[in-house]
């Protein structure tokens, strides 16, 4: 066991339990901010697999652009201290939850266990290598992606301007 | 790496950390008080107040430690570190001169932008934790005001590493060329003015507007834990003015650059420090839908603009 190992057991580790306590904490900042820890957690996984630029990335856009949302819509709505009893979930409801989250992880599990095969080599991976692949062998899915994008974004603004004639 | 050397790199950057802002803030002080025609701090120190900002952080170790009752207690009390935390990353990714930083990664350029974009959780966190309307007011300003102006930062940083052809801020100082500076203009511009948004200065600073809002996510911070976002903000503008330097004025060039190349880094986000200050002094606040129309409506274009442009730039002379 390397200390690369140790790294990245001690990241995954930090992922999946701020996850779970993002999912089960009663205080729904308290949630966000505990996305905030795994987002954090799984940065560092992929920092240990030497993905620098995705790790960079997945902090500047997730939890730079996409947490602080969150956060700005939960507190322009309702984000009380203390535990939010008002959306408390009764016990069968948790329990069924709990059900579907365990049979995903378990189908994913067995999905993806299979898969994996031996240790993966760790690959330093210069940006240039990954700047080629998006824009040379995968440029038609990222403009595909982009302009699904873009027409989300075109359909909020006219969902949100309301109907021509329509006084907003 | 020997553990020697992450030792004397930490310490060099903590002590960096330590002392340039209080430089900024000491110059701040009087270059402020010259342009308002007042003397500024004089007596702390004997010299001209050089001692006025030593003397702030003992008052403020001294006094008393208030977690208001209604408050999170420990969101409110880790809210100041992770403000502060992410800059003193992004400080250690800044060179100074060829081969001179902390850290050194392929992408510094990426890894400063998401630093210095985790900080702004810092502000969220303390305005919500803070139990307090005045602080939660002033907490949403600044998250849209983060949000809107993080767009057109992080084109404007784009366009310079498109024109250099590399993410790694020293390799965009060898990239630099004099031609940058009216090539990269409108790019430039933007990265300033979204900067100083991002700082929330004056005339950015409706989040923490004193005459509405108290002191904004602030509101209820004594003592230390307010002294380390006063710190946090320091520690902010040396940060973006080096990165301004570094990705737009050519960082260590310039004459005797082989020697004195930190020194021209350093000089160069000085200038900018001071414009900065300047920039508070000069403007009034702006209004917070005046905020968002400058972002969207004007940076934002300018911002998309000068990217096309550095890219028919790069298509053309390669």
């Amino acid at each position: 066991m390397t200390s690369l190992d140790l790294a990245f057991a001690a990241c995954g580790l930090l992922a999946v339990v701020a996850g779970l306590l993002a999912v089960t904490t009663r205080q729904v900042v308290h949630a966000a901010l505990w996305l905030v820890v795994a987002l954090l957690g799984v940065a560092g996984c992929l920092l240990v697999l030497g993905h620098e630029l995705v790790a960079l990335v997945l902090v500047l856009v997730y939890v730079g652009a996409v947490v602080v949302l969150v956060l700005f819509a939960l507190m322009l709505t309702r984000a009380p201290i203390g535990p939010d009893l008002a959306h408390a979930a009764p016990v069968w409801r948790q329990a069924a939850a709990a059900v579907a989250g365990a049979a995903t992880t378990a189908l994913l599990l067995a999905a993806l266990v299979p898969v994996a095969g031996s240790a993966v080599e760790r690959r330093e991976i210069s940006n240039q290598a990954v700047a080629t692949e998006l824009f040379g062998t995968w440029v038609w899915p990222f403009e595909a992606l982009s302009v699904l994008l873009l027409a989300a974004l075109i359909a909020a603004l006219a969902i949100s301007r309301g109907r021509a004639g329509e006084d907003t | 790496m020997s553990a020697l050397e992450v030792v004397v790199r930490s310490v060099a950057v903590l002590a960096a950390f330590l002392v340039l802002p209080l430089l900024v803030g000491q110059t701040e002080h009087k270059v402020m008080a010259h342009m308002q025609g007042r003397l500024g701090p004089m007596y702390a120190g004997g010299f001209h107040g050089w001692a006025q900002l030593v003397a702030d952080g003992v008052k403020f170790a001294q006094k008393e430690d208030i977690t208001p009752r209604a408050a999170d207690r420990t969101i409110f009390r880790i809210a100041p570190f992770v403000a502060l935390v992410p800059y003193l990353l992004a400080m250690a990714a800044l060179p100074l001169h060829e081969g001179v930083a902390a850290v050194e990664v392929p992408a510094s350029a990426v890894l400063l932008l998401a630093a210095t974009s985790v900080g702004a959780l810092g502000t969220l966190m303390a305005g919500w934790a803070s139990a307090n309307k005045y602080a939660l007011l002033g907490a949403l300003r600044s998250a849209a005001q983060l949000v809107s102006y993080e767009l057109p930062l992080v084109l404007s940083v784009a366009s310079a590493c498109l024109a250099a052809g590399t993410l790694s801020l020293a390799g965009v100082v060898e990239a630099w060329s004099p031609w940058w500076l009216v090539w990269q203009l409108p790019g430039a511009v933007v990265f300033l003015v979204a900067a100083l948004a991002e700082l929330q200065r004056p005339p950015f600073d409706m989040p923490i507007a004193d005459a509405e809002l108290v002191m904004g996510p602030w509101t209820e911070y004594t003592g230390l834990r307010f002294a380390f976002f006063l710190l946090a903000e320091y520690a902010g503008i040396v940060v973006f003015s080096l990165l301004f330097a570094v990705l737009f004025l050519g960082g260590w060039r310039g004459p005797f650059s082989d020697e004195l190349g930190w020194l021209w880094t350093l000089l160069k986000g000085l200038v900018v420090a001071v414009l900065v200050i300047w920039f508070r002094v000069a403007w009034p606040r702006m209004r917070e839908d005046q905020l968002q129309r400058l972002a969207w409506l004007v940076l934002l274009p300018v911002a998309l603009a000068q990217l096309a442009l550095t890219g028919i730039g790069v298509v053309v002379t390669r």
